[in-house]
This record gives structure tokens, sequence and C-alpha cells, in this order.
């Protein structure tokens, strides 16, 4: 008994956040206490699993008491627990992001007062994901987050977010749906859930059985995590989301799916019968999502597009299905959470200040709001890896295993690499030219608000700048009120600040990261661990290396 | 283990009809695609668990082999669960729909309809070249190139003119220096 058996927790008390959220709907300050205060409490609980797990390798709880193949059983291995901790450091300062806009905005009463409790729901269904130690936990983790997504991504209920909610939740609907038929099929076949259970039995099926079921599992995830052929939902239904939601969805949501891929080619399907297809799928979601970016003149689109470019990298590194590739792609994928989120942030900060995310209306930015500026310039360098950040050494860490396995096709995915690197270098560099670069009267069609507006003063004062409706014709209707309204509130800005800082963190702590990362990649690879925590030592005798 | 050809063959019917339904462009049709495919899912699940006929639950005295397992049907009650949650959600959304656009029709994005006009070649990217004002090196180049540039410069004073407030700065001097 550990601190470790605690790590069901992780589930259950965003749970009772949203519960305690629910009941203080008509409060809106206690409610943002409480939800604060129960996802840092969360967070605390990770840190501690992650303390426990770094050195005692994964930790099975069964929940129940009931003997494993039969029972729900959560495992929190190094893997699992270090995106814990990083997806919940994430969902928390966008939360406090959350937090200050509402307050700011004073939109008390409306559609967002349910923003709270369905955030803390999303926020388990991502853990339960994390901790599921059978499929069939796993898929009820996917429901938990997508449902809490539904309605977070049509919150408001406008017209662009009902029409990108349909194609959302219908592509989300029919992954689930194959989800399950794999689901079902996987117990026709081995009469087990639980996935400790399946590394031993799916082995021992016929290999088309086993083809079968490896596919549609793939395709599954592959959906969710947005790989190339079956990316398109993603920059068409993201953008239109709030700031917020649209930043943790960036930050999480497809890494759900992309850990969903890991666990099934590591533990499930150990074998390397479909890494030429990843590698091709790898390839091709790096290139063409960066492609896409480059046709986008408005940011948040363009930004969804380069998440699905970065998707690739995680695929490269599964498909190499080395200890190297692994350790890098485990690397990459808490690096990508946090550098996405902030960037998303970022932008809806500089949709406050500037009335628009579109690049064409805007301009000048460094001038008016130099903290937007080096805000927006450290994540952007980092996602494109320039050398001293995480993004460089996550990408090194990849193109270092494709060179060492080899093969022709390795040599091209690390030639694709650089390139979807290069490209995603200038996407960056074209949004900060323009919308921060130029000077405002460049700009094709300024906004209103970005001509109303006077540069902000030095320090503090930025974070002041009022936004009336003196400035704003009042037809326009978005920005009518009568109140005066701080464009940049602090706790925004603040929280932004923080997770980029934490980006920061992931490059200056890199070496005991990477060391991490390649210990959790070797127990990964070598299974026993994994199996022997969940079925007990001695369990996996039928287990081929 | 036996599998009773019915429930496949009707499972194989709802997943023709819902996936034929849910390539439909009216948004009620696609969510009965949905709710189609939800219960031949159910179906698969079920068939998982046995045959039909079987004792329900496991009793000490029953052999394995006669006893119908009860696990697919906890997943089919958790399935319907979600399922029927979702269904409610998408119900309310295509009536949003409806009442937001009188139109029961998935929309094509405007972003997407914008981008995809969009030229292939950039005016705005070139259009420094144009704003160069010295005669002296605009005599250097060949006619076709300088062609080239006031085709460009007419092009970007057109597509500025349209927008309003975009007159000022120097924005308005392409037109001009193009003139010249």
């Amino acid at each position: 008994m550990s601190v470790a058996s605690l790590a069901p927790l992780a589930v259950a008390l965003p749970m009772l956040g949203a519960a305690l959220a629910f009941v203080l709907i008509r409060h809106p300050r206690a409610q943002r206490r409480v939800s604060l205060a129960i996802l840092a409490l969360t967070l605390a609980l990770e840190v501690l699993v992650l303390a426990v797990v770094w050195t005692s390798g994964p930790v099975a709880v069964h929940l129940g008491g009931w003997a494993p193949p039969f029972g729900i059983v959560m495992v929190a291995d190094q893997f699992s627990s270090l995106l814990l901790v990083v997806s919940s450091a994430v969902s928390l300062s966008v939360l406090v992001f959350a937090s200050g806009q509402g307050a700011a905005d004073g939109e008390e009463g409306g559609p967002v007062s349910v923003f709270h409790p369905t955030y803390l729901i999303l926020v388990a269904g991502v853990s339960n994901a994390f901790l599921a130690g059978d499929l069939f936990n796993l898929y009820v983790g996917f429901e938990i987050l997508l449902t809490a997504s539904y309605v977070l991504m049509t919150l408001g209920g406008t017209g662009s977010r009902i029409r990108a909610g349909i194609t959302y939740v219908v592509v989300s609907v029919v992954s689930s749906m194959l989800f399950l038929i794999a689901i079902a099929m996987v117990y026709g076949a081995t009469g087990t859930v639980t996935l400790a259970d399946l590394a031993v039995k799916l082995g021992q099926l016929d290999p088309g059985t086993q083809h079968v079921l490896h596919v549609l599992l793939l395709v599954a995830f592959g959906i969710k995590a947005a790989v190339f052929p079956l990316s398109f939902w993603l920059p068409d239904s993201y953008p239109t989301a709030p700031a917020p939601v649209t930043a943790v969805f960036a930050g999480l949501l497809t890494k759900v799916g992309v850990y969903a891929i890991i666990r099934t080619e590591t533990l499930l399907f150990p074998t390397d019968h479909f890494n030429a297809v990843l590698l091709w799928v790898a390839l091709l979601t790096m290139v063409v999502g960066i492609l896409g970016a480059l046709a986008q003149t408005d940011i948040k689109r363009l930004l969804s597009f380069t998440l699905v470019s970065h998707i690739g990298y995680m695929i490269f590194g599964v498909g190499l299905s080395s200890v190297a590739g692994l350790a890098a792609t485990i690397f990459y994928v808490i690096h990508h959470i946090t550098i996405q989120t902030s960037l998303f942030m970022v932008t809806g900060l500089v949709e406050r200040r500037g009335g628009t995310s579109a690049i064409l209306r805007l301009g000048g930015l460094a001038k008016l709001s130099p903290v937007l500026a080096v805000l927006y310039f450290i994540p952007a360098m980092n996602l494109a890896g320039i050398p001293p950040f995480s993004g460089f050494l996550g990408k090194l860490g990849l193109l270092q295993a494709g060179v060492a396995d080899g093969s022709p096709l390795a040599y091209t995915l690390v030639v694709g690499g650089v390139v979807a690197s290069l490209l995603t270098l200038l996407v960056m560099a074209r949004v900060w030219n323009r919308v921060f670069w130029r000077s405002t009267a460049d700009a094709e069609d300024p906004d209103p608000v970005l001509l109303a507006t006077a540069p902000d003063a030095s320090g503090g004062r930025s974070m002041r700048a009022l936004r009336t409706s003196r400035y704003v014709d009042a037809t326009e209707g978005r920005f009518s009120g009568e109140d005066e309204i701080p464009i940049l509130p602090r706790m925004m800005v603040y929280s932004t600040m923080g997770l980029v800082a934490l980006g920061v963190a992931l490059s200056v702590f890199a070496g005991p990261l990477f060391e991490l990362s390649r210990h959790a990649a070797e127990g990964m690879l070598a299974r026993t661990p994994y199996i022997e925590a969940v079925l007990g030592a001695g369990a996996q005798t039928g287990v081929a290396p | 283990m036996s599998v009773n050809l019915t429930l496949l063959l009707v499972m194989g019917v709802l997943y023709a009809i819902g996936i034929y339904l849910l390539l439909e462009r009216s948004l009620t049709r696609v969510l009965l695609g949905l709710m189609l495919l939800a219960n031949a899912t159910n179906l698969l699940l079920l068939a998982t668990g046995g045959y039909a006929g079987l004792a329900p639950v496991f009793h000490k005295d029953i052999p394995a082999a006669a006893y119908n397992d009860p696990l697919p049907q906890a997943f089919i009650l958790t399935s319907i669960v979600i399922s029927f949650a979702v269904t409610a959600f998408m119900l309310s959304l295509v009536y949003r729909s409806w009442l937001l656009s009188r139109a029961d029709q998935i929309q094509d994005d405007r972003e997407d309809l914008r981008v995809a006009r969009q030229d292939l070649f950039d005016a705005e990217e070139d259009s420094e070249i144009a704003i160069e004002v010295s005669d002296f090196h605009e005599n250097n180049q060949p006619a076709a190139s300088r062609e080239m540039i006031r085709q460009v410069t007419l092009k970007t004073a057109k597509a500025r003119g349209q927008h309003p407030g975009g007159g000022h700065g120097p924005g308005s001097r392409p037109g001009t220096g193009g003139g010249a």
C-alpha cells in the first residue's frame, strides 16, 4: 500500500469538484474557487504519485478488491503518471485563464456558469483514460471527456459553434463506435478486456484476427488523435470554440488519442506488422498538416493545422518502435501539450487585445503590447524547434532515433520531419511578421479595437488597458457593455505566463525529463513490469518478448 | 461458440442503413444513422456473450459452458446510456441549428470557403517590390518584369480599394507608383 494507490483519486476528485461546482452554479465566485482548489489538489496528488511510480515502477489499483482479470483495474505507470501531471498542470492554468476571462467580462448566470463543472468532468475523463487498465474503462474515459467536450465546444450556442459542433460530435461518435466495435471483437476473441491480460492472450490468436483487431483499434484512436487521413475534422471544429476551450482541447484531447495508440502499439500488439504503415501515416500527417497551415489567415485555424502536423512527429516515434524513438515520443508529447496550449492561450489574448484573430486585420501588436509579443514569441520558436528549446530537443531525439533505425523509410521520415519543422518556422514567422512586427497602419483592414486602443504604457498598465463602449461602435454588439472591461485581465496574462514558463522549464530540465522518458519507454517496450504489476509476478509466462 | 444468425443479419442491415444515413446532408438523417449504428454495435456486443437460452447468471452448480456471459450485457447498458445522452445532445444541436439557420442541413464553413477561393498568388507578399520609388532602380529591370510589377501594383491597389479604412498609410502608395 503506497501513495500511488491513491491514483484513482485523480478521477474521483475532479468528479467531486464537478458536483460541487454544479451545486454552486448560482455563486460564480465560490464556483471558481472550488474548481481551482480541486484541480490544484489533484495536481499535488498526481505529483506525489509520479514521485512514487518513478522509482517503484507501475502500480496497479484493483478497484473494489476484485482480482485482476475480472475486476476493474487502474494502472499508474511512469508514462501515464507523467501525462497525468502535465495534463493537470496545463488544465489548471487554462482554468485560471478561463476564470480570469469570466471574472473580467462578468458573464455570470449565462451559459458560462456551466463551464466550470463541465471542465472538471473533462479533466476527470482525461485522467480516467490515462489510468484505465482495461479497454472498456478506456472507452468510458473517452466518452466522459468527449461528452464534456461536446458541451464546451458548443458553449453559448452561436451559429458557427453549432455548425462546428455538429461535425465534431458526429465524427467523435463514429470513432467511439469503431472503438466499441473493436472492444466487442476483442472480447469475442479473447474473453477479456483487461489490458495486461490482453497483452498475454492477443499474442496467442490467429495472425489474421490479430491484424483485424489491431487495425480497428488504430483507426478508432487515429480519428481521436487526428492523424492524417482521419484529421479533417480538427481544423474545422477547434477554432470556433471559446479561447480557453480550444486551448485545452488542443493540448489534451488529441494526446489522449496518441496515448491510446502508444498503448496499443507497445502493450497490446508489440509486433512490427503495421510499423511501416504508421511511419507513412506520420510522414503524411507532418507534411499535409503544415501545408494546410500555410494557406490559413486566421491564427486559431493556423494553429489547429500545426497541431495536426505535430501529431505526425509523435506517430513517427511510435512507428520506429525502438526505445530511443518511444522515449523521444514521450518527451515530445509532454512538450507539445504545454506549447500548443500556451500558443492557443496567447491567441486568446491577442483576440482580446486586437479584437480579432484574423491575421490580415492585425498589426503592430509588438508595439501596442510587448507582453503579448514575448508571450507569443517564446512558444512559437519552441514549436518550430529553435535550438535552446524543448521543441528542438524532442525533434532531435526523434531524428536521432530515425537515423539509428537506418531504413530508407526512416530516413525519408527524418527528411520529412526537418521539412515540416522548417515550414512550421515559416508559418510562425509569418504570424509574427504580420500580427506583431508590421505597423498597425499596414494591416489590410484593421480591426476597430486595434485602431481605437492606445499603445500600452510600460509595465502593469498594459494589463489595465480598457475596452469600453466608447471605443467600439455599439451596433457591432460585441463590446457594447456599459462597464469598463480590462482588455488583458491579470489572471489571464499571468496564467499564460505560467504556462509559457513551464514550457521553458521543460527545456531547462530536459535532461532528467528525457531520462524519465527513456525509463518509461524501456518499461513499456519490455512489457513485463506493467503485466506483472497488474496480474502479479509469474503471470506473464506466455509472453513472447 | 455458436452465433445467432438472425442477430447477425439484423446487425448487418442496421449497419448498412446507418452508414447510408450518416452520409446524408440532412442533420436529422445523420442523427438517425448514428442511432442505428449504436444499436447495431449493441447487438454485436450481445453476440459476444453467447447465444440465447442459456442461464442468465452464474451459479456454482452450473457448468461454465451453460451460462450466458453477463459482462457484455453490462457493456451494452453502459453503451446505451452513453448513446442516449449523446443522442439527446445531438437532437438539441439539430434543433438549435434549425432555429438559427432554418435549415436541416450541414452548413459549410465560411472560413473554409474563403481559403478555397483565395488566389494561389498572394499579391500582398510581393507588393513591397512595387513600392520601390527609385526610377533609376526600375530602369535597370527588363521590360517584362517591369510590366509584371505594374500589373501586381494595380491589382494590389484595386484589392485595397475594396476595403474600407485600408486607403491610408503606405497602402495608398502603390496606386500612385503604378500609374507613373
